[in-house]
């Protein structure tokens, strides 16, 4: 097999699993930051004890996240050599600041966070938990940033082929890079949704549920039914900004091989490299131009005009339909969800059982949004691995494909066994009773200097 | 002998790769000790009681993440500052990586997974935290002894491999054991003084190996220990590691060792770890890969190298502020951890 396909599985594998931790963790740690000042403000112990639930969840992930994290630290060097030798100027920096300036916060804090409740006040406490917070977010800050540069890069000048930076804002603030920041953000928020209202509902369909339940699956709802519209509208924004600056990505998430006016929105297709055309093609006439050039007869670019410069087609096109379909699930069980139990009065326990096991189904629905989304603008930047400038076969390295293919059958095994564990033991302690209420906790212990 | 052109040091292209160099070094000898020790902590879980595996986990469980981000900071400073080397070094180390990678993941789950998952599946996933706390020392020393004999190859080298790749994790394991007796009281306290016993032994033989081969493994390092007039400068190195390391063992049969001088053993041998990083850093300056690629050589554009130097200005103080911080929480003899 072909090495360098080969490493970009290796990385994707691992990206993919990486990804799904953060995405996680940058949203609930807010939403810890919200039970925590709840249970202040209110004394009810509801709130403490989500706060508690919630906060092995994203230790959990965090722990996850680390390690997949320092996996990723050392494949830019073993798979990507030539990218750091070529764009490293630009790349290290934005990598270095996010480790000086954010992961390093998050992992400090970290351990106060979970374990230093009692041994530092309260104000302390949850100075802690907002360091973290802020940390995880400037992490997908400066990530997003340097990612955002490899779609859009701008501010830079090449030297005997070598990138160098000509000004580092236009760098940091390139122009994908606010659109992607926000998309991103909101991707978490909506996986934390789902997955607070999908624990809660299971909860109950299990007959296990807890003080915590309820409000916790309102929160979840209430957040899923504010954040899904806005991410309609972040995604068409980006949607507009991806066809200005990379229209062959946009021509492969439609689907669209010959330039033409009034292209239509298809629902389904098979994306056919060989005959350049599309198979078993569905779709509703000139929606697609209305939807991205606002104009019914608005012209789209064909892949034809960029070929050998275009991304692999089929997969763009399915990954961008798995997306946009689980955002519109999304839509309809969050705010269907929310309007059923504002009629039931907030009482959990009288919520239908189909609703119920829908929001259940729907837990991980975050994780397979995102991971698409991010299919479509990784596999989307293809050919290039910095968009126009730079292939990402010139910069694989010369590691043997057996080697690779060896690690990668590892990784693989290893992350979907960490992944099957993952998922079971949230399912584990969400229907485990309580743990007995902390006597000990309260007391302060006294500090020996040994 | 163009590799050895030094630019000017009063040029930013002279004197910003030895700063990035030693911030290299600096966070890498950083995690060295504080991984260490709880890398350190996971070997010695081998043959513990079930009680006191949980009490050992707990003495690291608020540190490890941040312990290990100085792994990523070191790592993260040779791909932002000496990019042409980072890709050099990680593809002769391919497996080696894979293999502590794979340590790492291990341990870092297992941490959390052996408290949430159920009861019966404890000793499963205290095994996954020893097994890999095990394959993660034991990758770094064999990475630590391909690097300093630049990546030859031969039976010999891999012979100077092995020995580190069995050395390193001794060392670990009797600064993991001093942690212990400065953390622990009683029983548990006792035995970490037995572990230190039966790992110094270890430690003192594969440092006197590694010593005596490593000047046959590298022409270069053999020509800068064996000169004079630096030699004598040289030679508060092996002496104070000596002296640090018989300290260390005097104090093990002493009482005194479980009450007010708990925190001794620790300190020591973190002493023998900075003193070895010093002599292996003098042996390799000023390569970045030895005999091939010098700091210069290797250096990313000085205009990078410089907007990163602001950022490091005024995070790396408030880094090293935050963890004594966060040390400082948990100071003491370590109890029970728990969420709150």
């Amino acid at each position: 097999m072909d090495p360098v396909l080969l490493a970009r599985m290796q990385f994707a594998v691992n990206i993919t699993f990486h990804i799904l931790f953060p995405t996680i963790n940058i949203a609930l740690a807010w939403v810890l930051l919200f039970f925590r000042w709840r249970w202040l403000a209110t004394q009810q112990p509801a709130w403490l004890q989500a706060y508690r639930f919630w906060t092995k969840v994203f230790a959990l992930s965090f722990a996850l996240g680390v390690v997949s994290g320092i996996v990723m630290s050392f494949q830019f060097g073993t798979n990507w050599p030539g990218f750091m030798e070529r764009a490293g100027n630009i790349a290290g920096p934005l990598l270095g600041y996010e480790v000086m300036t954010a992961f390093f916060l998050e992992a400090s804090f970290l351990g106060v966070m979970l374990f230093g409740h009692g041994r530092v006040g309260e104000r302390v406490h949850l100075a802690a938990t907002f360091l973290v917070a802020f940390g995880t977010t400037l992490s997908a800050f400066w990530i997003l940033s340097l990612n955002s540069w490899m779609q859009t890069p701008q501010g830079y000048e090449i030297i005997a082929g070598e990138f160098h930076a000509l000004s580092w804002s236009a760098v940091i603030f390139n122009p994908s890079f606010p659109y992607r920041l926000a998309h991103k953000l909101l991707a978490s928020g909506l996986t934390v949704a789902f997955l607070l209202a999908g624990v809660s509902a299971w909860q109950l369909l299990k007959r296990k549920s807890q003080a915590s339940t309820a409000p916790v699956l309102r929160v979840g709802l209430t957040l899923g039914a504010l954040l899904i519209p806005l991410q309609i509208l972040v995604g068409d924004l980006h949607g507009l900004n991806t066809l200005k600056h990379q229209p062959a990505k946009v021509a492969a998430m439609e689907g669209v091989w010959q330039t033409e006016r009034g292209a239509p929105m298809l629902l389904f297709a098979w994306p056919n490299e060989s005959t350049r055309s599309n198979d078993y093609a569905l779709g509703i006439p000139k929606l697609a131009s209305l939807i991205l050039t606002h104009e019914a007869e608005g012209e789209i670019r064909g892949l034809d005009e960029f070929k050998g410069a275009h991304p692999p087609v089929a997969p763009v096109f399915f990954a961008f339909r798995a997306m946009v379909g689980t955002g519109m699930l999304m839509l309809a069980f969050s705010w269907l969800g929310l309007w059923l139990y504002r009629r039931r009065a907030w009482v959990a326990e009288r919520l239908p059982r189909s609703l119920l096991w829908g929001l259940s189904l729907m837990s991980f629905s975050g994780w397979l949004a995102t991971v698409s989304g991010w299919y479509v603008t990784e596999i989307g930047r293809q050919p290039f691995v910095v968009y126009g400038l730079l292939r990402t076969a010139d910069v694989a390295s010369a590691t043997p494909a057996p080697l690779i293919a060896l690690t990668l059958g590892g990784y693989l095994a290893l992350y979907g066994g960490l992944i099957a564990a993952y998922v079971w033991v949230i399912k584990y302690m969400a229907e485990k009773p309580l743990d007995a209420p902390p006597a000990a906790e309260r007391q302060v212990f006294s500090r020996s200097f040994a | 002998m163009n590799a050895l052109v030094t630019p000017l040091m009063s040029q930013p292209e002279g004197w910003l790769p030895l700063v990035f160099m030693g911030l290299m070094g600096l966070s890498l000898l950083i995690y060295v000790v504080l991984d260490g020790y709880d890398l350190g902590v996971g070997l010695l879980m081998m043959g513990a009681s079930d009680a006191q595996k949980d009490r050992m986990v707990d003495s690291i469980g608020p540190f490890w993440d941040a312990n290990e981000t100085w792994l990523v900071l070191g790592v993260g400073i040779l791909l932002v500052a000496f990019p042409k080397a980072h890709g050099l070094i990680l593809q002769a180390l391919y497996l080696p990586v894979a293999v502590m990678l794979l340590g790492l993941v291990l341990r870092g789950v297992a941490f959390d997974f052996r408290v949430k998952a159920p009861l019966a599946w404890k000793p499963f996933w205290n095994g996954v935290f020893i097994a890999g706390s095990a394959l993660a020392a034991g990758a770094q020393g064999w990475m630590l002894g391909r690097y300093i004999s630049g990546f030859a190859e031969g039976p010999g080298y891999s012979a100077f491999a092995a020995l580190i790749a069995l050395a390193l994790p001794a060392a670990y394991a009797l600064l993991g054991a001093g942690w212990l007796i400065m953390k622990m009281e009683g029983a548990l306290q006792r035995l970490a003084v037995q572990r230190a016993k039966l790992a110094w032994p270890a430690v003192v033989l594969g440092l006197i190996g590694v010593s005596l081969m490593t000047p046959w493994v590298s022409e270069t390092v053999s020509q800068r220990w064996f000169r004079m007039p630096e030699l004598i400068a040289l030679l508060p190195i092996p002496l104070m590691t000596a002296l640090a390391l018989l300290g260390l063992r005097a104090l093990l049969n002493s009482h005194r060792v479980l009450g007010k001088l708990c925190w001794l053993p620790f300190a020591l041998m973190s002493l023998v770890m900075v003193l070895g990083f010093l002599g292996l850093a003098y042996s390799l300056y000023p390569f970045v890969v030895i005999d091939r690629m010098t700091v210069w050589q290797a250096a990313a554009a000085s205009k990078s190298l410089a907007f990163i130097l602001w950022g490091v200005v005024f995070t790396l103080p408030a880094i090293l502020i935050y963890t004594v911080f966060a040390y400082r929480v948990f100071w003491g003899k370590a109890s029970e951890i728990r969420y709150a």
